[in-house]
């Protein structure tokens, strides 16, 4: 309950090690380094083997820079020990495991010890902090319950702050919209494309979402643009506020905006970052880009050392106006995995992305699809039609689709297929789309 | 007089068009008539409807997109010429035909054609000018 003698303060006291002096933190850092290496050399044994390839021990690591030598642990170590090879805790001590949705073959399992999962509690807290969330807050949380991280990480961050959860998981939109109504939600968590389907939906019901007392959402799970937020705060009165996080690591809770947005700060008293370039291994200094590494500081059940996000961006130097000495990150554009190569040009999805946005106005499901034909790559975008675009004229249908081939061309630099696809045909799964299918190693 | 005209977008593969009409069968909606556009890569189902409201609902909660426009019926004289007599009436004005088809029932021993304008109102006031009788939308839905 909030109590109007109870004014709410500028900083919520969870946030209290967002704080911390920098030569503490990095004091904090190493000692909690030191501790997870030797727990991973003694009990994990691809980790212990790797260091005793190398001729390393845990006494080698005598300052932060010395993780330089550790080797990488990548997501193929993780699907190779598949279910519980990588775990260094014994399962009596594991209270809670999840997994992800394994697109290709196995899915990749990811451990917690009790005190793991206060952990992460904490860094959700922290992140909800970090938006100006606090007790009295509803939030609806349309992540996905079950194996996905999404559901339950944020689901105990916002019990932890004190707010009112609702644990709606993911799907039936029109009951979202109703609840979010009736139940004069103020923040929702979910993926960014989900809801923009959910602004989609809401137009189609008549439901104003400026009115509705809704101020604030923490969407992830999945990169997303700038051109996204501006849409998304120009139709509601929201502050939208990017989450980082993965499932590897601890779910969803790593790094959170903070009310400046520019960057994310990572919560590097339990996830040491690196940059590094992603052809040679080398650590890239604060500022340049390359692919981003974590280590986690403090996670039990599984620690991962070095483990190689595969998502591209960079250290923000300086400090942060919001006061927090903990390094910011840019927000994730793009995945060193998902850049696609068609015909020699590199295409990101996310460019593909934000041409639809731009042309559409809002962003329909959409999929793209690389095939190979008499040894030539193809691709093709399928883009479903939604109730903005649709017309009864075909004209219009047929310069829509000229429009988007035009500015992908002026984006990307190649001509694209365009095709418009029926409503609810794009295979849709935890609220996070696929986006990319590649069917040229099957022809 | 308008006549609220229903589509909905249909890939161009087989059963596409048979769905949606199975839907609006079962649940009693009369389909009046029909025309479908069709181009190399998808399709457009034109309807004109028994029940709109209740069709629209129907179609968008199985997932369709669906589309309303109004349009006009026109009885036309069912001989030579008669055509020919409507488009000459709208000739010189800034009136224009989007698309038309036919309606399949006749009215009054007259043909009936559907015609989707750019801007109805308009269309109405000049056919009315000219003399050309644009039909009410009861008779044609109710059947």
């Amino acid at each position: 309950m909030t109590t109007s003698s109870d004014p709410k303060p500028s900083y919520h006291p969870a946030s209290a090690p967002d704080f911390v002096p920098a030569p503490l933190l990095r004091k904090l850092q190493l000692d909690r380094l030191r501790a997870i290496v030797g727990h991973a050399f003694e009990r994990v044994e691809l980790f212990g083997q790797r260091l005793e390839d190398r001729n390393l021990t845990p006494a080698h690591i005598q300052s932060l820079d010395d993780i330089a030598q550790l080797p990488f642990t990548t997501k193929a170590d993780l699907r190779d020990t598949y279910p519980f090879g990588l775990f260094a805790s014994p399962l009596k001590d594991v209270v809670r495991v999840h997994a992800s949705s394994g697109t290709t073959g196995k899915p990749i399992v990811v451990a917690y010890t009790k005190n793991d999962v206060d952990v992460w509690t904490s860094v959700m807290v922290r992140s909800f902090a970090t938006c100006g969330l606090h007790e009295g807050d509803i939030i609806q949380n349309a992540y996905g319950y079950g194996l996905f991280t999404g559901g339950l990480g944020a689901h105990y961050g916002a019990e932890g702050i004190g707010a009112t959860v609702i644990p709606i998981s993911g799907g039936n939109t029109d009951r979202q919209i109703m609840v979010m109504k009736d139940f004069g939600v103020t923040a929702i968590c979910c993926t960014p494309t989900y809801f923009l389907h959910l602004i989609d939906r809401a137009g189609q019901l008549g439901v104003d979402l400026k009115k509705l007392p809704l101020r604030a959402g923490v969407f992830g799970a999945e990169p997303w643009t700038q051109s996204m937020r501006k849409h998304i705060e120009s139709v509601t009165n929201i502050q939208a506020f990017d989450i980082y996080g993965l499932s590897e690591i601890i779910g969803p809770g790593v790094a959170i905006e903070c009310p400046q947005h520019e960057g994310l700060h990572i919560f590097e008293d339990h996830f040491y970052p690196e940059i590094i370039d992603p052809e040679t291994g080398k650590v890239l200094p604060d500022g340049q880009e390359g692919e981003l590494v974590l280590t986690t500081l403090s996670k039990w059940a599984m620690p991962m050392i070095r483990y190689r996000t595969r998502d591209i961006t960079s250290l923000v130097a300086g400090a942060c106006p919001c006061g927090r000495t903990l390094r910011r990150m840019r927000r994730i554009g793009r995945r060193s995995d998902d850049m696609l190569i068609v015909r020699g040009v590199n295409v990101y999805p996310s460019q593909i992305e934000a041409v639809l946005l731009e042309v559409e106005g809002t962003l329909p499901h959409y999929q793209i699809i690389l095939s190979r034909e008499h040894g030539l790559d193809q691709i093709e975008v399928q883009v479903e039609v939604t109730a903005q675009v649709f017309s009864d004229r075909v004209g219009a249908l047929e310069a829509l689709s000229e429009r988007i081939m035009d500015t992908i061309e002026r984006v990307v630099g190649i001509r694209i297929k365009v095709t418009l696809v029926e409503p609810q045909t794009i295979a849709r799964s935890e609220g996070k789309a696929k986006r990319v299918i590649d069917k040229r190693a099957q022809s | 007089m308008k006549i609220r005209q229903l589509s909905i977008f249909a890939e161009n593969k087989p059963g596409h068009i048979a769905a949606p009409c199975r839907l609006l069968a079962e649940q009693g909606v009369d389909i009046r008539a029909l025309a479908l556009a069709d181009t190399q890569k998808f399709g457009i189902l034109r309807l004109i409807v028994s029940d709109p409201a209740k069709a629209t609902q129907l179609l968008e909660s199985a997932g369709y997109v669906v589309k309303a426009n109004e349009v006009l019926a026109i009885a036309v004289a069912d001989q030579p010429g008669g055509l020919a007599q409507i488009l000459a009436a709208l000739e010189g004005t800034k009136v224009n035909i989007e698309y038309m088809y036919a309606f399949p029932f006749g009215h009054e021993g007259k043909a009936v054609l559907i015609f989707r304008f750019d801007d109805p109102d308009a269309a109405i006031k000049v056919l009315q000018a000219k003399g050309v009788s644009v039909l009410a939308g009861d008779m044609l839905l109710k059947g």
